[in-house]
């Protein structure tokens, strides 16, 4: 088996009447897009800036390739925080310039500008930048190091959709070429689109961890059948269905398609606005902890 | 509207109210000045002029010259650091005793010759011995106080607000996450405000200098080592209040209570030679002070490295202190 690239040893984080992390441990091979989950105040930023090496665990460690952080991972680890300010009235271009001359070795200017469609914007105050193009800004720095292993925080939250999508193309390029990424989201579409691997993480433990199709598979033998609350009549909650409430819909998981519509009939659920569709990790996360990813 | 206006009347109170650093600012800040006045300035009227007597007062015993008011008479030990005190208008006239007395009087110098026909109204028989000497003006002697107060403002706030912007908004943290550490980020900040201070400051000399028709006594590229060290001391006064703080109330207001003294007590606008000893001492303590002295022993007077070799020191020392107290502290985060 390979050596993981990065190994997270029971690692624990606390502060005064709260407990962020709680004996986490996982590892993320080379080469892996490794998704942490888990809704907002779950401790997916705390873990990640432990083991971006910023934020001290209380107990615990966090080792990449074998060894404590240290230099080395310091020197191969490009990082893209939640939110983070850049130096005022610099431009695109002397902004990516900064963190360059951060590092002994690392990729050009130029080419990262290009990378990250960032050159049509390379002479641009970066305080006027959009959303998406501070987020290919904020990316190129991660990776001006040329990165071993990547840390996205949240990468894609606030983006537009169509900038999301051209977001996760670039992501996309960087696994092509082989780089480890660590990346936290509470989008699961985003999850299921670029990780191999995800740790689900609720109060600052891990529920569940596997490849998204394991999870989904071990998880959910069946379909998802999706009714309109108003439209559930409150006899049929009695019914022997597996069933999941929220706050617009009912959800019934099931291996059994035709005995649970013909069940519902009897039960005179109308099923005029009955939708059928596979299981997702948001119907997972919901399965898991009983409440919704963005809660 | 009235209840609308009532509304922002109200959270803006509250606002101002809870901001530490305008409620300082607003109510201490004028009180420690008018407070410090007082003591500065206080006490009963203090002589007008300085006359400087040669084998001190006891020379002076029989001359009715001794008994004039609002003249403070002021030992010297020799002739030559008494004519030197002519020339450069530290005293307005010089007294030796004799049969007749002698005195020495700056030929440019408008309190000299006030106290010439204040002494020649006493003791008809005093001879007069001219010392041709460069006047120094008000503008003169105020010149190298602007210059370092300009010094002392952008250093600490140029420094101080924008660490603490830089942590406020996350990119210090950014920087944490790259191999850059304290000590490189700490030196870069203080090179880079040290050569843009001395590129306005030298600006500011040869244009200023020029519209008043100045020319230093000393050695220009003394006075520059006085600049650097005292910028020096500046940066590093600044690096220390930002170095963990992340509240702009407690760092506007710590340098506020920094700033005002050195203003106010640093001889920038006035001498401070009347002043309490207590307050001399307090004002000798502050870094202002020490680079005023020596940039004005330099500028006015002609000073070379020995004369201001004790302001250099105190000043590179200040620097070392407050340097190291700033990197020891330093925080990258919130």
């Amino acid at each position: 088996m390979t050596s993981p690239i990065l190994e997270v040893r029971d690692l624990v984080k606390r502060y005064p009447g709260v407990t962020a992390v709680d004996g986490l441990t996982f590892q993320v091979p080379p080469g892996m897009c490794f998704g942490l989950l888990g809704p907002n105040g779950a401790g997916k930023t705390t873990t990640m800036e432990i083991m971006e090496g910023i934020l001290p665990p209380t107990a615990g460690a966090v080792f990449y390739r074998g060894k404590p952080l240290g230099e080395r991972f310091r020197a191969e680890a490009g990082i893209l925080f939640q939110a983070t300010a850049l130096q005022h009235f610099l431009t695109v271009r002397q902004s990516l310039a900064l963190f360059r001359g951060l590092y002994t070795r690392g990729r050009d200017v130029e080419e990262l500008l290009h990378a990250c469609s960032l050159e049509a914007l390379a002479g641009r105050d970066n305080r006027k930048l959009s959303g998406g193009q501070r987020q290919r800004l904020l990316l190129a720095i991660a990776l001006v190091n040329d990165p071993t292993v990547l840390f996205l925080d949240e990468p894609t939250t606030g983006l537009d959709p169509q900038a999301r999508r051209n977001f996760w193309e670039l992501i996309g390029a960087i696994k092509d070429q082989g780089k480890t990424i660590i990346l936290t989201t509470h989008y699961m579409d985003e999850a299921q689109m670029l990780c191999e691997q995800i740790a689900i993480v609720d109060h600052g433990r891990i529920i569940a961890q596997g490849s998204p199709g394991a999870l989904l598979r071990e998880h959910f033998a069946a379909v998802l059948l999706e009714l309109p609350q108003a439209e559930f009549p409150p006899a049929a909650r009695s019914l022997p269905l597996q069933l999941l409430e929220t706050r617009e819909r009912i959800e019934i998981t099931t291996d059994d398609l035709d005995g649970t519509l013909r069940l519902l009939l009897a039960a005179g659920v109308p099923l005029t606005n009955l939708r059928m569709r596979p299981p997702n990790l948001e119907d997972l996360f919901l399965e898991l902890t009983g409440h919704e990813l963005r809660a | 509207m009235m209840r609308r206006l009532l509304a922002v009347w109200h959270a803006r109170n509250l606002e101002f109210i809870r901001d530490r650093g305008s409620l300082l600012f607003t109510l201490v800040l004028p009180l420690s000045i008018i407070v410090g006045v007082a003591v500065i300035f206080g006490g009963p009227p203090r002589p007008l002029f300085t006359v400087g007597v040669l084998g001190g007062p006891t020379a002076l015993v029989h001359n009715a010259f001794a008994h004039t008011r609002y003249v403070q008479f002021v030992p010297i030990a020799n002739l030559q650091d008494g004519l030197h005190a002519v020339r450069h208008e530290r005293i307005a006239l010089l007294f030796a005793a004799g049969t007749p007395p002698h005195f020495w009087v700056n030929a440019h110098s408008p309190k000299g010759y006030i106290v010439e026909r204040l002494l020649r109204a006493a003791d008809p028989r005093a001879v007069r011995l001219a010392v041709s000497g460069r006047q120094i003006r008000y503008v003169d002697w105020l010149f190298p106080g602007i210059l370092a107060l300009n010094m002392m403002f952008s250093c600490l706030f140029g420094v101080g607000y924008v660490v603490l912007r830089y942590r406020q908004s996350g990119f210090l943290k950014r920087l944490h996450a790259t191999p850059l550490t304290a000590f490189e980020f700490l030196g870069a900040q203080v090179l880079s405000r040290l050569t843009i201070i001395l590129l306005i400051s030298t600006v500011l000399y040869a244009a200023v200098g020029a519209i008043i028709h100045f020319h230093a006594a000393g050695n220009l590229a003394l006075l520059l080592l006085v600049a650097l060290l005292g910028a020096l001391a500046m940066i590093a006064l600044g690096l220390t209040v930002s170095a963990r703080l992340a509240s702009e109330e407690l760092v506007n207001g710590l340098l506020n209570v920094l700033t005002w003294p050195m203003v106010m007590l640093s001889g920038v606008w006035f001498s401070l030679a009347g002043a309490p000893r207590w307050l001399r001492w307090m004002a000798d303590a502050l870094p202002l002070t020490q680079l005023l002295r020596a940039a004005r022993a330099v500028m006015l007077y002609g000073a070379g490295i020995g004369a201001i070799a004790p302001q250099l020191v105190y000043l590179a020392v200040v620097t070392l202190v407050f340097l190291a107290i700033g990197a020891y502290s330093f925080k990258w985060r919130i």
